[in-house]
């Protein structure tokens, strides 16, 4: 008995469905971010779940798995330069609160 | 492919893992519990015969984003956040938003009746695909799914040109990083006196190094 590909597509929501949840509930922006790579991850899950479901000639199909290469690259980047702008952000209002940041409120 | 009691225990895993991170008062305990969800997660992809997508979900978010999560926390020195009073229309939709959200997909999922069942690999039908002297065809003859191999084969020849982007990418990446971490240049101190000047009389080592 193994899990379907139903089983797989519904787990990667839910995972999706707590980073949603998490960048809407907390109000510190590195958790925020945290959440957000969360839900790049469900994605990731997607990917390598249909991968490994449509076989090319009886192995799994790499092209998904590449994109999640890629995914995680983008990722890496990502979080760098993100966390410097935070970083230059703490800098320049000694806050990291998104509830303090309003300054386009105008 | 795994049994369905691991691939439960591993997404119940992951799933307290991700629920830690939104409800964790402390932020470094919600990059902690990150790590978990994310040692869950790599635990499917390992499932699901993506070995090398596995370990490098590993490598990379639990060893090295996480660091750098953990960093930044320590550099900033935050305190625990505190309790907000008008917190409770933001948790009321950050819990409204992604139930609907799940209902949907269950409703999607739900129309699948016979949802698909993970098809065999065949690996030994396809070692005659590949040259004899190479590791794939040793491999796939052994009646082994030479993950990397056939990963790496796929990305330097038809994602070549991707995998090139990606570098600039990076680079890029880093430049950007650089100059977004560099100090204040003096154009920028000379627009902003006001706010320079505590700056320098809350930091005596500063100054001491300025007149050297």
């Amino acid at each position: 008995m193994t899990p379907t590909l139903n089983e797989y597509l519904f787990i990667s929501g839910l995972l999706f469905a707590i980073g949603l949840g998490g960048v809407i509930i907390r109000r510190n922006i590195i958790v925020i971010f945290m959440c957000l790579e969360m839900m790049l991850a469900a994605a990731s899950l997607t990917l390598v779940a249909f991968s490994r479901f449509n076989t090319v000639d009886g192995l799994p199909d790499y092209d998904g798995q590449v994109v999640v290469f890629f995914i995680i690259t983008v990722a890496a980047a990502e979080v760098a330069v993100g966390l410097a702008i935070i970083v230059s952000l703490y800098r320049a209002r000694q806050t990291i609160n998104t509830d303090e940041l309003t300054s386009l409120k105008g | 492919m795994m049994p369905s009691p691991l691939f439960y225990l591993l997404a119940a895993l992951m799933f307290t893992g991700g629920l830690m991170v939104v409800f964790m008062r402390n932020p470094v305990s919600s990059a902690l519990s990150m790590v978990l969800s994310f040692i869950g997660l790599a635990g499917l992809f390992v499932g699901l015969n993506a070995y090398f997508i596995g370990i490098l979900q590993i490598l990379i978010y639990a060893g090295a984003i996480m660091v750098l999560f953990i960093f930044i926390i320590m550099l900033l020195d935050l305190k625990k956040e505190d309790e907000h009073p008008r917190r409770g229309a933001a948790m009321a939709a950050g819990i409204i938003i992604p139930v609907v959200l799940l209902i949907q997909l269950a409703g999607v999922l739900a129309t699948e009746q016979d949802s698909p069942k993970v098809p065999e690999l065949m690996l030994q039908e396809q070692a005659a695909e590949y040259d004899k002297e190479t590791i794939i065809h040793k491999r796939l003859a052994d009646n082994r799914l030479p993950d990397v191999h056939l990963t790496g084969r796929k990305i330097f020849t038809e994602f070549n040109f991707p995998l090139q982007i990606i570098a600039v990418l990076l680079l890029v990446a880093t430049v950007g990083c650089v100059a977004l971490s560099k100090k204040q240049t003096k154009t920028v101190v000379k627009k902003l006196p006001a706010q320079r000047i505590p700056t320098i009389a809350s930091a005596p080592d500063l100054t001491s190094k300025k007149n050297d």
